[in-house]
């Protein structure tokens, strides 16, 4: 098992490296002069000159990108053009309300869809089972700010439940955090929701055809426990690795989300440094997002064997 | 020596799977409501210029945030651009980002995964590239890309483009994958047929159901995606309406009229449920073994 572990851990290496490599090369790779690009179409030729200055373009390329490799590797990805303070520094103050948000997302969003996906399979054909799956299918058409603002106004504008926009620390008001984190969870929740609802239901009415299933019915087992003790722990393995690829989707909605409601997360500093074209910032901010991701994915796969006995590793 | 395949008559083939199409509309009535809220999207968009509506850029800032009137059916913007003009036309812009990302991505992914798939010696290579590029959150590297490239509709296209290849090539592959070892395929080898040919003649007609099914699925998400780009700033130019800027411009003033997010949100929201009930449609007619499939 630890061997696999560490075999799967060299093997992201590469892969990773490869994202860096772009993300390095993006900048090359448009079209015109990369400094022209970061400092917009009307600054002064000093302007341009200083950001070529700060970021090295004058270098070859290949010095460029080794320095920069030997940055990223010492854990520094340069400072931002817009204010100087280094790129690491500033995602770390933003970690933590995007962290939580998405944590949030992940509890409400698994703990309500896989259920109903169980119960849309069970009840296949059935009104219950259209209901849920038009829901789902809604979910994955309406954006996910349209959703948002919806709930602002119902939630904080009609029934005055919630606060409209911002962000309280949990670690200083637990109540406070509660009530200003549930809207947006709910939002960024909605095409995550959908996409696992769809799968379990899926995975499961494959799973119900089995014949253990059969088996189980016959022995006299009550239905609940077919469903979760039988059915749903083998349709579990596909359930998860949608689990794990859709926080793609939750990383892209954060960016959005966090904007609707005001949070000063990640996103809110992604969508920020797009107005300046901060370009170290962006490209902190997705070496990070995909970082986590793929390591995300990566601890998903173990945890396969928790539901599969026929996996070892 | 050559093998001779009978076939059938080109009009019989032809009639064979128009039968399979309006069978499926038959069966799935759902698939037919999608079609049909696509055809009025369609058309109300590209013949909006011709309606008699009052010009979507043109100001009049006297009726600025005007709520619905027999005048305005939608209202006004923070501007007194007439919203319900400035809806209709923003469907050009969206239905066409959403259908050329869905054509670029499905046609440079299907060249790239026939490749991948039937020559063993790139594919490792290919394949880690196309590793690495997935594992960028796709919003992410569009908001990158366009940030860079600047605001057009063009780049919005691309850049929506991009994230959409690895997932095509994979699919592509996989279909490669598993008709290489078909006997027909081994057959057409041992002919001697050469390898572009046997990719274009016996490959490339079977990766085309699953293709069309993932086109339909892009071309929706292409759709909402625009709107993210506009909405963090980095979308299409705010000289031609899109869905996706109407509501990145009028969010400041959401809570006046509300109408200037719910009219556009609503609009896209069904366009692109359409294309996800025709996308759904079309994949239990086409290909019933990828009904697993989300």
């Amino acid at each position: 098992m630890y061997v696999y572990i560490i075999r799967r851990l060299v093997a992201t290496i590469p892969i990773m490296a490869l994202v860096a490599v772009f993300v390095f090369m993006l900048l090359h790779l448009s079209p015109g002069d990369p400094a022209v690009i970061i400092a917009g179409d009307f600054a002064s030729e000093e302007q341009v000159n200083s950001i070529r200055e700060a970021l090295g373009l004058n270098d070859p390329l290949y010095v460029q990108f080794g320095g920069w490799m030997i940055n990223l590797l010492q854990g520094d990805m340069g400072n931002s053009i817009y204010s100087g303070i280094p790129v690491t520094k500033l995602i770390g103050q933003r970690v933590e309300p995007t962290l939580m948000l998405t944590l949030c997302t992940m509890v409400i969003a698994i703990s309500l869809a896989i259920p109903l996906g169980v119960i849309a399979a069970w009840k296949v054909g059935t009104w219950i089972d259209r209901v849920v799956m038009t829901f789902a299918v809604f979910g994955f058409s309406v954006p996910v700010f349209v959703i948002g603002y919806l709930l602002i106004l119902g939630g904080s504008r009609a029934l005055g439940w919630f606060p409209v926009q911002g962000y309280t620390s949990i670690f200083e008001s637990v109540p406070g955090f509660l009530s200003h984190i549930t809207l947006p969870a709910l939002t960024l929740g909605a095409v995550y929701m959908a996409l696992i609802a769809r799968m379990t239901r899926a995975t499961m009415l494959e799973v119900l055809n089995e014949d253990y299933v059969r088996t189980a019915y016959a022995k006299g087992l009550a239905t609940r426990k077919v469903l979760t003790k039988h059915a749903l722990k083998n349709a579990m393995v596909p359930i998860s690795t949608t689990i794990g690829l859709g926080v793609a989707l939750l990383i892209g909605g954060v960016v959005v989300t966090e904007s609707v409601f005001a949070i000063p997360g990640l996103g809110r500093l992604t969508v920020d440094a797009v107005l300046r074209t901060d370009y170290p910032v962006i490209q902190g901010v997705i070496l990070v997002f995909s970082f986590t991701y793929v390591l995300l994915n990566l601890a998903i796969d173990l945890t396969y064997v928790l539901f599969d006995p026929r996996i070892r590793y | 020596m050559s093998l001779q395949v009978q076939e059938l008559p080109f009009g019989a083939r032809l009639r064979h799977r128009v039968g399979v199409v309006a069978d499926s509309f038959r069966r799935n009535p759902t698939m037919l409501f999608g079609v049909v809220v696509l055809l009025v999207m369609a058309t109300s968009a590209f013949l909006a210029p011709w309606m008699g509506l009052p010009e979507p850029m043109q100001q009049s800032p006297r009726d600025r945030l005007q709520p619905p009137s027999s005048d305005a059916l939608f209202g006004t913007d923070m501007y007194g651009r007439d919203l319900f003009s400035r809806v209709l036309h923003g469907g050009q812009v969206s239905l066409v980002v959403g259908l050329s990302v869905a054509a670029l991505a499905t046609s440079i992914g299907l060249l790239i995964g026939l490749i991948s798939g039937f020559i063993r010696s790139v594919d490792a290579v290919i394949m880690r590239l196309m590793d690495a590029l997935m594992s960028i959150p796709s919003i992410l590297l569009a908001i990158a890309l366009v940030a860079l490239w600047g605001s057009s509709v063009q780049n919005v296209i691309l850049a929506l483009t991009i994230p959409e290849v690895p997932r095509v090539v994979r699919l592509v592959r996989s279909v490669v994958l598993m008709l290489r070892d078909q006997l027909y395929v081994q057959a057409a080898i041992a002919c001697g047929t050469s390898t572009p040919r046997i990719l274009i003649r016996h490959i490339l007609p079977n990766t085309i159901p699953p293709l069309i099914v993932q086109a339909t699925y892009i071309c929706a998400q292409a759709v909402i995606f625009e709107a993210y780009l506009s909405f963090v700033g980095a979308g299409t130019p705010p000289e031609i309406p899109s869905w996706g800027n109407i509501m990145a411009e009028g969010r400041m003033f959401f809570f006046q009229t509300a109408g200037i997010i719910l009219y556009p949100g609503a609009f896209l929201a069904l366009t692109v449920f359409a294309i996800n009930t025709f996308g759904d449609g079309l994949r239990d007619a086409l290909d019933p073994r990828m009904q697993r499939r989300v």
